[in-house]
């Protein structure tokens, strides 16, 4: 009886996640149909040209889009390289001690709270872009895809490790009784057989880099430009957390239609990084 | 070793714990007394004025400022999340015919604001709009360095921002370089940019920036009230019809709009106009 009790607590508790999934779904498809519906899907992605509050509104989300995936896919052009360097270091290569050090500061780093990377980012990041490029302004896509590609090392470094770790001991053994080097054994032989864990590091952090809005409005500029390195731009997140707090009707609709598209492209990179996941435990 | 260090540090948060729950406590008690006002960031030197010397005459009340932005504070009126709106614009016809009132409590000149080591020191309102439309876009083309001019505005939901576009005339057509969402965001940016423009409260203004002349008219209190200033607006407070005001917030809104308060809002740089 006590076992059905404690079983049906557990089970309960358990559903609430599960609820909180669903409900978040479910509330998003509904309050984000209506919108796409009244605007057009075609228009509502596509068209170049968000004014939300203009006389004759317009509701184009192509450049958050865009501005998301340039600035996703460049925090991983320059965070992944860093990461996975740093990963192979400590995972192979780093004494204990240095590995402890560096270690902890990872975590730190991943504790850091993103307001925090965005206040740092405002006060010498955006000025520093402004002085080293000569623009006129340093607020843009290059200052938000620097702030995430530091966001991100955390988890890029912390899963990477995890994976090479978990490379059996036999496997370089084996190349290193061949007599390869162990800079060789670790390139040639730990990486490879990591990779699924570390495809997974990678999709990790385009996800993370996809849903940050803190950091990224404060250093972007927060104008729905089309995309472009040195232009001030807005983020799928930003977009919606600028307006939120005081949109109404057709807009707040909209917005929650922006969320949509948000929730499908996290939802994406979920199943990409279930597929790495389950490939490791089956490889 | 370490587990004595762990628990001193559980023993100090616990401890921290109590300490917050016993500075909190007659915070609580006092709940009945409390007014909360939602909205212009503009308004915060204001509303911070009236709040405390309010709480001072009245003991046993308090005051909850949540600074969100004019469309918030109007928002959050209307679906009964704060007693008082605040709103640096006025109500929009639709807006009245939802059922809500606006009181003007004073007003508010709009300055526009340069990085000090800026030389130009005066724009007429032809020139800022220009500027701000993106005709004008070198400084040099208005007596300053050879420079493009980086353009600082406010989100689209800003009473600043609303103010601004309708005296200058420029609505829905000013290419924003950035696009920040509070007067202080503004004000820290345009000091820390040599080529910026913004514009903000007059009232939150700081050393760190420069307010032009407009039209060679500086912008001061004198010269707000007497019209002579031309880009200013109302500070409004917005309350919903047909929804009692508790007494605290009904005494806080006669208070605020009393001429005792006059002297406040002066002190905290804008103009009364009770």
């Amino acid at each position: 009886m006590l076992e059905l009790v404690m079983h049906s607590i557990f089970l309960v508790l358990g559903l609430i996640t599960v609820g909180c999934v669903l409900l978040i779904t479910v509330y998003l498809v509904i309050s984000g149909i209506p919108a796409i519906r009244r605007i057009g899907l075609v228009p509502f992605l596509f068209n170049k040209t968000w004014a939300s509050t203009a006389a004759t509104p317009s509701f184009g989300i192509l450049p958050f889009i865009l501005t998301s995936i340039y600035g996703t896919a460049g925090a991983i052009l320059l965070g992944v390289p860093v990461g996975f360097f740093t990963a192979v270091y400590l995972a192979k290569m780093a004494k204990p001690s240095v590995r402890a050090i560096m270690q902890s500061a990872v975590s730190m780093l991943s504790g850091i709270p993103s307001v925090v990377y965005g206040l740092v980012g405002m006060l010498i990041l955006v000025p520093g872009i402004r002085r080293l490029f000569n623009v006129p302004d340093g607020s843009s896509l290059l200052a938000a895809i620097i702030v995430l590609s530091i966001m991100i090392l955390p988890s890029i470094i912390k899963v990477s490790v995890t994976a090479l770790e978990a490379v059996p001991k036999e496997y370089e053994d084996a190349s290193l009784a061949l007599g390869a080097t162990p800079v060789e054994t670790y390139f040639r032989v730990s990486v490879p057989a990591a990779k699924s864990g570390i495809a997974a590091a990678v999709v990790l952090g385009v996800g993370r880099a996809i849903g940050e809005a803190m950091a990224v409005m404060m250093v972007s500029g927060n104008v729905p430009n089309m995309p472009s390195l040195f232009q001030s731009v807005r983020f799928l997140t930003t977009a919606v957390a600028s307006e939120m707090s005081y949109s109404s009707g057709l807009q707040q609709q909209a917005l929650f239609s922006i969320a949509l598209v948000l929730f499908l492209f996290i939802m994406l990179i979920n199943a990409a990084l279930n597929f790495f996941l389950k490939r490791e435990k089956e490889g | 070793m370490k587990k004595i260090i762990s628990i001193v540090i559980a023993a100090a948060c616990a401890l921290a714990l109590f300490v917050g729950c016993s500075a909190k406590a007659p915070e609580a008690a006092a709940e009945d007394g409390n007014v909360s006002l939602d909205g212009s960031t503009s308004m915060e030197k204001v509303i911070g004025s009236l709040g405390e010397s309010f709480i001072n005459s009245n003991p046993g009340t308090s005051y909850t400022y949540n600074p969100t932005g004019s469309g918030s504070g109007i928002k959050a009126v209307s679906e009964g999340t704060c007693d008082i709106g605040l709103s640096s614009r006025n109500l929009k016809d639709d807006e009245k015919a939802s059922g809500l009132t606006g009181t003007v409590l004073a007003l508010d000149g709009i300055a526009v604001i340069v990085n000090p080591n800026n030389p130009v020191s005066d724009l007429s309102v032809e020139q800022i709009a220009s500027i701000y439309k993106g005709e004008i876009t070198n400084w040099k083309d208005v007596g300053g360095n050879d420079a493009e001019i980086v353009l600082i505005g406010r989100e689209a939901g800003s009473g600043t921002r609303d103010g601004f576009e309708s005296i200058t005339g420029t609505n829905d057509a000013c290419k924003y370089r950035q696009e920040l969402t509070s007067t202080g965001d503004v004000i820290t940016t345009v000091s820390q940019n040599p080529d910026a423009i913004g514009y903000a409260s007059l009232a939150s203004l700081k050393d760190n920036v420069k307010a032009l002349t407009v039209g060679g008219i500086a912008p001061t209190e004198e010269t707000v009230k007497d019209g002579s200033y031309v880009i200013q607006r109302p500070f409004v407070l917005v309350t919903k019809d047909g929804v009692e005001l508790s007494e605290t917030a009904k005494k806080f809104f006669d208070y605020a709009t009393s001429s005792q308060a006059a002297e406040v809002i002066t002190a905290a740089g804008a103009v009364p106009v009770n």
